[in-house]
């Protein structure tokens, strides 16, 4: 279910090295707990974010939830297509759902975050609260 | 927490289970879009076993009934529905409802879930001097709500009344799937439909028989999202959204349901008062001229000035805009007028429209 090369933040984003960059969206649970999105607020190009810093935020019809940068860095790339065809995040939210690419600040942040086994077991303590 | 009869069934037709006032309903099944245009377009069943039926019986319980609801009670014969309210002396809501006259001395009220205690409290409360008999029945019924353009077609191989015959706003009584049933023409969809209100304590094999007769047509589940959507898109009235004790019935644009001429009803010289000085404000139904949804509670600002707050907002997913109503200045609530909604921390610009937002074309 959860890619195997992603990370993953406790806020249901995902994040997946190429090369310099990282691509960044929300997972799987996050857009399933949302619904149909109709909303993406994209960051601009160029944006200079701190970690945790809200980069927009996705609406469905029943919710709205921030979206936060997993890693500090600049924006390279805001997925336009999402502006057009919000549902792609609930048809494809590992693939062509994806939010914006960022230049990290320190690719190596990266590894604080969670992999996909410890994220999986997140959402098991999760279910098991609700 | 409560469930309803039907709880297993929603269960393997992959409801996501939401709380609602103290009950475990199904929000969405396939998703509240799908959902919705199914009903637009074809057919919803809706589980609303949660929502409350109070019996009011006795000799005296039409006077009973004059004095608590500001619509006129005495219009309704056997078989007949009517859509109005409980008024506090202050002419605002204790509830919105629907009375079935069951027999010219026996009627049936139906409330919001969120409210059916305090309505029983309500009514029993002031039924003393009253020769009436006040009951909350709602543990014993289960109801399902069969609604869009399908529903007839659906409805009517399945159960010994003649539904097609029936007028909108009236009710019989026979059997559906087999089982004893009350079915009436109404809805809160904005489409065409019957609510089906049992007591059988097995009331399951109404819902599977409606889904398995309505499978050709492409009858699907509908969980309380898209009622709220659809709903909406109608402007039918949501008890605590827009409607509540602090609202009067005619600032809710309500006075269909007030009729001044029949006599006294808890509220009516506050509203009389209203009606002869002028309203203040009143709800308006707005669309959003930008991008995001104004959601419920969200400010409104009209000149620099916080006017109001969206009493109800979602998507439209028929008309894929963002909708609502608020509780306007009554300067502000001409058709065109704009104003705006503060999302977050953007403040989009929104116009009133006409209401309501969808009406669904003539048969």
């Amino acid at each position: 279910m959860y890619p195997g090369d992603f990370y993953y933040t406790k806020d249901h984003e995902w994040v997946q090295i190429k090369g310099q960059e990282a691509v960044v969206g929300i997972t799987d649970f996050a857009q399933k707990q949302l619904g149909d999105v109709v909303f993406v607020q994209l960051p601009e190009v160029g944006a200079k974010l701190e970690a945790h810093q809200s980069i927009g935020a996705i609406e469905s019809v029943k919710a709205v939830s921030d979206v936060f940068s997993p890693l500090a860095g600049e924006v390279t790339a805001a997925n336009q297509e999402l502006a057009d065809n919000p549902e792609i995040v609930n048809q494809d939210p590992h693939g062509k759902g994806w939010i914006m690419r960022l230049k990290p600040a320190d690719l190596k942040a990266v590894e604080s975050l969670m992999k996909a086994a410890e994220y999986e077991k997140h959402l098991e303590g999760l279910d098991k609260e609700t | 927490m409560n469930r309803t009869r039907f709880y297993d069934l929603h269960k393997k037709h992959g409801a996501k289970m939401i709380e609602f006032f103290g009950w475990e309903m199904p929000v969405e099944y396939r998703g509240v879009i799908d959902e919705h245009l199914a009903v637009r377009r074809r057919a919803g069943l809706f589980d609303v076993s949660h929502m409350g039926e109070i019996q009011v019986d006795g000799p005296q319980a039409l006077a009973f009934l004059q004095i608590l609801t500001p619509n006129d009670v005495a219009r309704l014969e056997p078989g007949k529905v009517q859509y109005t309210a409980l008024t506090t002396p202050e002419g605002t809501f204790v509830d919105d409802m629907l009375i079935y006259c069951l027999k010219p001395d026996a009627y049936l009220l139906v409330v919001n879930a969120s409210n059916t205690d305090k309505d029983y409290r309500w009514a029993a409360g002031r039924a003393a001097s009253y020769d009436v008999r006040v009951e909350n029945a709602s543990d014993a019924y289960s109801q399902l709500a069969l609604q869009g353009p399908a529903a007839e077609r659906i409805l009517q191989p399945l159960a010994d009344i003649p539904v097609a015959a029936m007028k909108p706003f009236s009710f019989a009584e026979g059997r559906v799937a087999g089982l004893g049933c009350l079915v009436s023409r109404t809805g809160y969809t904005g489409e065409d439909g019957f609510e089906i209100y049992t007591r059988q304590p097995d009331s399951t094999p109404l819902w599977e028989t409606l889904m398995d007769g309505g499978a050709a047509d492409g009858l699907e589940p509908i969980g309380l999202g898209a009622r709220d959507t659809l709903r909406l898109e109608a402007k039918l009235m949501l008890y605590g959204n827009d409607i509540d004790e602090t609202t009067t019935v005619l600032e809710a644009d309500l006075k269909w349901i007030v009729k001044f001429k029949k006599g006294d009803f808890l509220g009516r010289d506050v509203l009389m008062k209203q009606e002869e000085t002028g309203l203040k404000r009143k709800i308006a139904g707005f669309e959003l001229l930008e991008r995001g949804i104004a959601r419920p509670h969200y400010p409104v600002f009209s000149g620099g000035d916080k006017v109001a707050e969206v009493c109800s907002g979602t998507f439209s997913p028929l008309l894929k805009k963002s909708i609502g109503l608020a509780y306007l200045p009554l300067e502000l609530t001409a058709v065109g007028t704009e104003f705006e909604v503060a999302i977050r921390n953007h403040r989009a610009r929104a116009r009133v429209v006409p209401t309501p937002f969808y009406k669904r074309p003539a048969a």
